[in-house]
């Protein structure tokens, strides 16, 4: 018979041996993308936008300018929508008009990210006649969507019902104990489902290739066409060139430190939250 | 004991879909008169209380019928207007329940801020003497930026009392307010309830006898959605009309 001591020392072995065996396609990404990255970044890699193939120099600002402009877009239209969707979905969830929410959320959230680009493109592009960034920005909008709806449902079904109660027999409206009590109450961990459709968002491909579209100058302005990162980054990584390949992989580094960094900011937060409520 | 009733039901009756859970509560409550509901679980303690102040309708399915007559006024009246009437009664939870993430301060000021009161100098003055009312004011006076979810769980209790007080209600009703607190916790809630039915009438559902002896005027017993004795106090315990009343309050049965 095998110790109860072995058993469990197998067993945080065991743990440790899964651990090791997830960081590895973890770290070789930030080692490679670190590694080849770096060597791309200069002032003018942020700064300057791109020069003619054969010359030496220049920079993909354009696309990181243009990747932080589409977020915001796409946060203006998606965070609103997504926060009410939620709520509506956490507060009123036997309504018809939730259910069949529900539905379209969870069907939504499903769709390939290629579909929704593809949509965004025959709803917008196609009858504007150009791609442009408000395209983009829709699209990226619809994937944040129902990620959002989803999660900060989620957030605000742990407010305990008895404190929605104690709202109303206060002598407030319920519309005011949503907004002001659950809600109010809630408000970090709805900036961290926010925080985490942002990071999502910020390397979606896909919704982009044909609503954005791509450009090799600074931004034109909302009905033009407008770069982003990881466009940019596939666009380079293609081509033939092995000053694109390295600017690429440079790209692949600030998208990365863009998300990595934003996922870490927050899972930060939420341990500090969770830490001061207990 | 005053003998002027402030809070009077007739032919109450509560519903959650099609299970009646309340089959017509009588039971009229004086002004600054603490009653105590007793009566094993189920029995509709909980529903009653929440018939009070109209909170059972927000159960999804639930329904009432019959009459709450509260200072002369009909509360389920088509004309009564649900929100407004809860500022007039007051509701202190089983489990103690202060706003989340919202400090000690903010949670008592809740009520009234919520409501559109700005004025700084106001609010504090609101919040210390709810505090004090509360008997919570010493302890916490120092911490009012604190999380209210920091308190420990008897001053959260006494947190929540507060947070009902700042609406000044004349009524309060108080379901189970001690059942999950310590000794020590509950004995300064019982403290408290004496303390405040000089201003305010009370009605509180208990599972301890012995608290429903040393905080009530009067007991109401109730048994399967029924009202089955209703007294003082004093002749509920000691000499009980029916025998399933004093069945229950010697232990043997609930
Ligand atoms: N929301 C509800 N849905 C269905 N049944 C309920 C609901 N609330 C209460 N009841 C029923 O009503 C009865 C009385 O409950 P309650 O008032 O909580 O009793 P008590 O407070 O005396 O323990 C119980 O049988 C309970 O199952
Ligand atoms: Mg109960």
């Amino acid at each position: 018979m095998i110790s109860r001591d072995l058993k469990s020392r197998l067993m945080v072995a065991l743990c440790y041996a899964l651990l090791a065996l997830a960081l590895v396609p973890l770290l070789s990404i930030l080692y490679t993308v670190i590694s080849k990255g770096l060597p791309a970044l200069s002032l003018d890699f942020f700064l300057k936008t791109p020069v003619p193939v054969g010359e030496a120099g220049g920079g993909i600002g354009h696309a990181i300018l243009g990747t932080l402009l589409l977020i915001l877009m796409a946060s203006a239209i998606g965070v609103p929508l997504g926060l009410a969707m939620g709520i509506l979905l956490s507060e009123y969830p036997k309504r018809k008009t939730a259910r069949a929410l529900r539905t379209v959320v969870e069907v939504l959230s499903s769709v390939p990210s290629i579909v929704v680009g593809l949509f965004a493109y025959a709803v917008i592009v196609k009858p504007m006649k150009g791609f442009s960034a408000h395209a983009g920005a829709v699209a990226l909008a619809i994937v944040m969507v129902p990620m959002i709806a989803r999660s900060s449902e989620e957030m605000l079904k742990l407010v305990p019902t008895s404190v929605r109660e104690a709202g109303l027999a206060l002598g407030l409206p319920r519309w005011k104990v949503i907004l002001k009590i659950v809600v109010g109450g809630s408000i970090g961990s709805l900036i961290v489902s926010v925080l985490l459709a942002v990071a999502r968002i910020a390397g979606e491909t896909a919704p982009l290739l044909f609503t954005a579209f791509g450009s090799q100058r600074w931004f034109q302005g909302l009905n033009q066409p407008i770069a982003s990162l990881p466009v940019t980054i596939y666009n380079y990584a293609i081509s033939p060139y092995e000053d694109w390949h390295e600017k690429a992989w440079g790209g692949a580094l600030v998208l990365i430190v863009l998300v990595v960094g934003l996922n870490l900011f927050v899972r930060m937060m939420w341990t500090k939250r969770r830490s001061t409520r207990s | 004991m005053n003998s002027k009733n402030l809070l009077v039901t007739k032919g109450l009756k509560a519903f959650v879909a099609d299970f009646e859970i309340l089959h017509g509560i009588d039971l009229a409550v004086g002004e600054r008169e603490v009653v105590a509901l007793i009566g094993p679980s189920g029995c509709g303690k909980s529903t009653f209380l929440r018939c009070l102040n109209r909170l059972h309708e927000e159960t999804e399915g639930a329904h009432v019928e019959g009459s709450v007559v509260l200072e002369g006024i009909e509360l389920y009246d088509r004309k009564s207007d649900p929100v407004a009437l809860r500022r007039r009664i007051g509701m202190v939870f089983q489990k103690p329940n202060p706003f989340p993430s919202m400090s000690v301060f903010d949670n008592v000021a809740a009520g009234i801020v919520l409501q559109g009161v700005k004025n700084k100098s106001v609010l504090q003055e609101a919040v210390e003497r709810s505090l004090r009312q509360a008997a919570l004011w010493d302890e916490v006076k120092d911490y009012l930026d604190r999380p209210g979810t920091s308190l420990s769980g008897g001053q959260q209790q006494r947190l929540c009392i507060a947070r009902a007080l700042t609406v000044k209600p004349p009524v309060l009703l108080m379901d189970e307010p001690t059942s999950a607190l310590d000794p020590i916790s509950t004995a300064k809630i019982e403290e408290l309830v004496a303390h405040l039915k000089e201003q305010m009438t009370i009605v509180v559902v208990t599972h301890n006898m012995q608290q429903a002896s040393r905080i009530s005027d009067r007991t109401a017993f109730f048994l399967y959605g029924n009202v089955v004795e209703y007294g003082a106090t004093r002749e509920v315990f000691t000499t009980p009309k029916n025998r399933k009343t004093e069945e229950y309050i010697t232990g043997r049965f609930g």
